[in-house]
């Protein structure tokens, strides 16, 4: 059975119809990874699971419709976010960005040390003055400080160097061992690592959904779906 | 030089009022977005609380000020919060209505004052050690101004500290800088809406009292005329900033009170509105933009 089911999903953003009616299923466990070509409405349709952007459909959590829920109430249902962009605060600190984080009493500060040890070392740092790479980890931190049983995640290699492309893969990879994974992504190759389903995204509607390995190993269907040489594998 | 030094210390206490209204004001722009005109209702709602709360209770003039300013707070405070969850909630990503509805309640709650307590101005009850005067350098410098500055410095330092050390005051300085993030960490930031609105509520009213203090005198329009200053403050010193408000507050304080001496009387108002426009032409942020601390 699905843990996610998004059904019939439509968002306008001023005179543009940027969801069309997506539908697609998230099964429980693992990494289903959300593609498509640059403004097909990847990012929108998460903002729209999220409840950032006003949206009309369905969007349900093991069965529990979400549509109708402000943001917050969606996050304290269990459904973390790292966004585009990381928005990490910037004049916060480090250690503020995360404590902001904390909904329980039994935040996982050490999983996200263990993952990202130079969190702790820059704990009183404005995330501002960070690197790219190191506000993409105060993000996913952010993310993974909750038990949050889906993680929704936003193109979180864009703009890294290939060291941190690995490191937040590796990541990733952990993650989708103590939660389900939606991941946007453009880089076919943390893709392949990471994903074991994919749905491919065209002008605000779903034009493919399967297993990531029967899509990745077709240039040629990679090629018609994303308009890029298949080079993942 | 005992001039300059009454003018001086007289410009910090102005500018201790200027903050007190301005700091919710700041918040409230900063977090919400809500550019609130209703803010100067808050104070004059907390002045005629404490004038009204005077006129009741016995006891020397030190415990009716006490007394007075208690009830000030909390009128000012229920007052802002209602709004807040009465008028402006309903209408969140609806900015221009929201502007509308503060500029209809500023005219509305002016105009339950001028029904209830009348158009004329009322005798403040000030304290006689508050109208005595201390001399320093050679200046005789009104008791009520160090008043003044010692509540604007106490607030200064609470809201820094509430800002700083508590969960809500880390989630304001985060919605100040993104909202819609803050949310997307689970939290419900329509709680610090509320919160904020109050404590720009409880700032503005402690104003009113201070404000009768100074001029010894309340009037209907007192907040109306406040706020043109407090949003002057807010523009230079950086929406959303509290220690930029704070800096900005005392300059303004400080030139009025120059200009109107050392220029014309009257000038002051003017050199105000010429601060603001370099301000505006060489830092149009402000001086410290956009993060709550």
């Amino acid at each position: 059975m699905a843990l996610i089911a998004v059904d019939d999903l439509h968002v306008h953003l001023g005179e543009s119809h940027v969801l069309q009616g997506v539908s697609f299923e998230v099964p429980e466990g693992g990494v289903t990874a959300l593609l498509g070509r640059n403004g097909v409405g990847k990012t929108t349709t998460l903002r729209a699971m999220m409840g950032l952007v006003p949206r009309r459909g369905s969007v349900s959590l093991a069965g529990e419709e979400l549509n109708r829920l402000p943001t917050h109430a969606i996050v304290r249902r269990g459904v973390g976010y790292v966004p585009e962009d990381r928005e990490v605060f910037a004049g916060l600190t480090v250690e503020e960005n995360l404590r902001l984080a904390e909904r329980n009493g039994s935040p996982r500060y050490e999983l996200v040390y263990e993952l990202f040890p130079e969190l702790k070392t820059r704990a009183g740092q404005k995330a501002g003055t960070l690197s790219g790479g190191q506000q993409q980890m105060v993000a996913i931190a952010r993310a993974l400080l909750n038990d949050n049983p889906v993680l929704l995640v936003d193109e979180p290699t864009k703009g890294l160097a290939p060291l941190l492309v690995t490191e937040v893969a590796a990541a990733l990879e952990r993650a989708a061992q103590l939660a389900t994974v939606l991941l946007v992504e453009q880089n076919l190759a943390v893709v392949a690592r990471v994903a074991q389903q994919v749905v491919v995204l065209d002008s605000g509607r779903v034009v493919h959904a399967g297993g990531a390995n029967e899509l990745l190993g077709d240039p040629d269907r990679i090629r018609e779906l994303l308009g890029v040489h298949g080079g993942a594998h | 030089m005992s001039t300059f030094i009454l003018l001086t210390i007289t410009g910090v206490g102005l500018g201790a009022m200027y903050f007190l209204i301005a700091s919710g004001l700041s918040l409230i722009y900063g977090l919400m977005g809500v550019l609130n005109f209703a803010h100067g209702s808050f104070l004059t709602v907390g002045a005629y609380a404490a004038w009204e709360a005077s006129t009741h209770v016995g006891g020397g003039p030190g415990t009716k000020l006490v007394v007075a300013t208690l009830a000030a707070l909390a009128a000012g405070g229920l007052v802002a919060a209602l709004v807040e969850l009465l008028l402006i909630r309903p209408l969140y990503r609806r900015p221009i209505e929201q502007v509308l509805v503060t500029v209809g309640l500023a005219l509305a709650l002016g105009a339950l004052v001028e029904a209830i307590w009348g158009f004329d101005a009322r005798q403040f009850p000030v304290p006689s050690w508050l109208i005595d005067t201390t001399t320093i350098f050679g200046a005789h410098i009104p008791n009520d101004r160090f008043l003044e500055i010692a509540t604007a410095a106490i607030v200064l330092v609470g809201l820094t500290a509430f800002l700083r050390y508590t969960r809500y005051g880390l989630i304001i300085r985060a919605g100040v800088e993104n909202r819609a993030m803050v949310t997307a960490l689970g939290i419900d930031v329509r709680k610090a809406f509320t919160l904020v609105f109050a404590l720009g509520g409880l700032a503005a009213a402690l104003a009113g009292v201070l404000s009768g203090v100074y001029f010894g005198t309340i009037d209907p329009s007192r907040g109306t005329s406040l706020l043109i200053f407090a949003f002057i403050v807010v523009v230079i010193g950086g929406f959303g900033s509290i220690g930029g408000t704070a800096v900005a507050a005392v300059v303004v304080g400080l030139i009025q009170q120059y200009a109107n001496y050392y220029a014309s009387s009257g000038l002051g108002d003017l050199a105000v509105v010429l601060l603001l426009a370099v301000v505006l032409l060489l830092k149009p942020e402000g001086l410290s933009p956009k993060v709550a601390h």
